[in-house]
């Protein structure tokens, strides 16, 4: 416990900081780091990359708990969901001050004329009110009601990964990979949702039987 | 200097001032033919990267005086999906693709037809420097001094009759060299076309060089075309094959995605892409707090160009 909370947490915290690190350090050029000829493409796309990878990691946490049986990736869940919104929100501003010019009416065009960019909009405002109910205090206010505004995390990575989808220009095999692994947690999810019915369904007629 | 034909060709007394013979030597000493390094060197030899000085005039008249990108920015970023569909798989993808012997055929609705050397194909044109701007459809662009000629000159010396309405371009296909193309992310080989009269704009290049220096590998070596009006992937790299056509080629990005890319691909901030606005575009070069800047009609060559297209519905016809 001690280990987790004042060695694990800390140095898993800090990972997460290392890609936003390496962008700050090819933006700044820190000791000759670069970001290529198009530094605003590559601060955007990596931002929106790490924000879509952090989102998936999260996801990850209730089946890793389910199958490892530890409850240890469940301490770590809050975290990459925090910082799945931090890069998320890092990615729209570079978007709207670096690669828009500031230009708020270019930005309101391209909301509403471009679908990709309307739904990834649509997506991080959804996870503006999960990152605001993420502190304990909220959880324990918002008791079952949590839970039930927590699964719009669902939605939020469909239309995440359908917003990387959707800007490619050709090469496809990037986005299929995340779309595959989204559709292998969200099963997995439904599977076990499934079969948990189908028990306590059971176990309700096995009731009901020896009632009789 | 011809090679698997019978057509008459052009001959070596096409070659007239002595200069244009000297460029020539000095294209063979700056990587063209490369056969002799070749025997030396084996393959690292031929795949050295382009470092040869090319003898040019600057075309003042042609050139913008737009600030050129770094050479450092134009040989490491750029789209040449041969080489993998990332902006820097090229540089890297690239640095072993064998650029000599090459051949390019030329065939089609022309009373000259053949398979040449390319140097041979090179020997009579003098090289020029021209600053041309580049609008990629992705809406970032450079400014880049390329080192070439116009395509006429090439192509009245195979004298079009008057069916070739079409010239096409085709890319070398050669998945062992190009690992790109071991993907069908495209139909391969890449193919390109222009209606003859932009084929023979004066502002349309086959391009050898770039600054100053026999052209990297990555940008489309040992020859390829730029059509500063149009969007940059009409400028094909890497041409083995250029055909006078009767009618309109097909074409490798708009068979692909039709409603995305057409045929015309000129540049026209008025007409979006379904997905991204043309109305601005992002000059490289300028750091990360430079704004964009307006995309011009043509890319600003329409006092050129526009000419071309009188009449015509460029919505239409993107």
């Amino acid at each position: 416990m001690r280990f987790t909370r004042w060695f694990l947490k800390p140095a898993v915290f800090l990972a997460c900081l290392w890609p936003a690190l390496r962008l700050a350090a090819g933006a700044a050029g820190w000791h000759g780091a670069t970001l290529g000829a198009d530094p605003v493409a590559a601060l955007l796309h990596g931002a929106g990359r790490w924000g879509l990878n952090f989102l998936m990691i999260t996801l990850c946490m209730t089946p890793l708990r389910v199958l490892s049986g530890s409850s240890l990736p469940l301490r770590f869940r809050r975290m990459f969901g925090l910082f799945s919104f931090f890069y998320l929100v890092m990615h729209l501003l570079i978007y709207v001050v670096l690669d828009q010019s500031r230009d708020l009416h270019a930005v309101l065009e391209d909301v509403l004329k471009r679908p990709y960019i309307t739904i990834g909009m649509l997506a991080l405002a959804m996870m503006v009110p999960l990152a605001a109910t993420s502190t304990q205090g909220a959880m324990r206010r918002l008791g079952r009601r949590w839970t039930t505004l927590h699964r719009l995390i669902y939605p939020i990575a469909v239309l995440g990964v359908w917003h990387f989808w959707w800007q490619v220009k050709r090469d496809l095999r990037q986005p299929i990979l995340y779309a595959a692994g989204l559709a292998l947690l969200l099963g997995y999810r439904y599977w076990r949702e499934r079969r948990s019915q189908a028990r306590r369904l059971s176990v309700s007629r096995l009731a009901a039987t020896d009632g009789a | 200097m011809r090679k698997r034909t019978s057509t008459p060709g052009i001959r070596p007394s096409d070659i007239t001032p002595e200069r244009v013979f000297h460029s020539r030597r000095a294209l063979l000493g700056a990587g063209f033919g490369l056969a002799a390094a070749g025997v030396v060197g084996g393959r690292a030899a031929s795949a050295a990267p382009a470092t040869g000085v090319l003898p040019f005039t600057l075309d003042r008249a042609d050139s913008v005086a737009d600030r050129p990108n770094s050479f450092e920015d134009i040989s490491t970023y750029n789209n040449y999906y041969e080489f993998g569909t990332g902006k820097s798989d090229p540089a890297r993808e690239a640095q072993h693709f064998r650029t000599s012997p090459w051949s390019v055929t030329i065939g089609g609705e022309a009373e000259v037809r053949g398979t040449f050397h390319l140097e041979d194909l090179l020997r009579p044109l003098p090289l020029q420097e021209r600053i041309y701007r580049f609008r990629c459809v992705e809406a970032w662009s450079m400014v880049v001094p390329w080192v070439g000629f116009p395509l006429r000159d090439l192509l009245q010396r195979f004298k079009p009759n008057s069916n070739a309405k079409f010239v096409a371009f085709k890319t070398l296909y050669d998945p062992a060299q190009m690992p790109g193309q071991r993907v069908p992310v495209l139909p391969w080989p890449y193919v390109e076309g222009l209606r003859i009269d932009e084929a023979m704009h004066p502002l349309t290049m086959l391009v050898v060089g770039l600054y100053g220096k026999v052209l990297p590998n990555q940008n489309g070596a040992p020859l390829r075309l730029i059509v500063p009006w149009k969007y940059g992937f009409k400028s094909i790299k890497a041409i083995v094959e250029i055909q006078f056509t009767r009618t309109q080629p097909a074409t490798t990005w708009s068979g692909a995605a039709p409603n995305e890319y057409g045929f015309y691909a000129n540049v026209n901030p008025a007409v979006d892409h379904p997905r991204w606005s043309q109305a601005t575009e992002r000059r490289l070069g300028g750091g990360l707090f430079a704004p964009r800047i307006p995309t011009l009609p043509f890319n600003g060559y329409g006092a050129e160009v526009a000419s071309l297209y009188r009449g015509m519905d460029l919505r239409r016809y993107f």
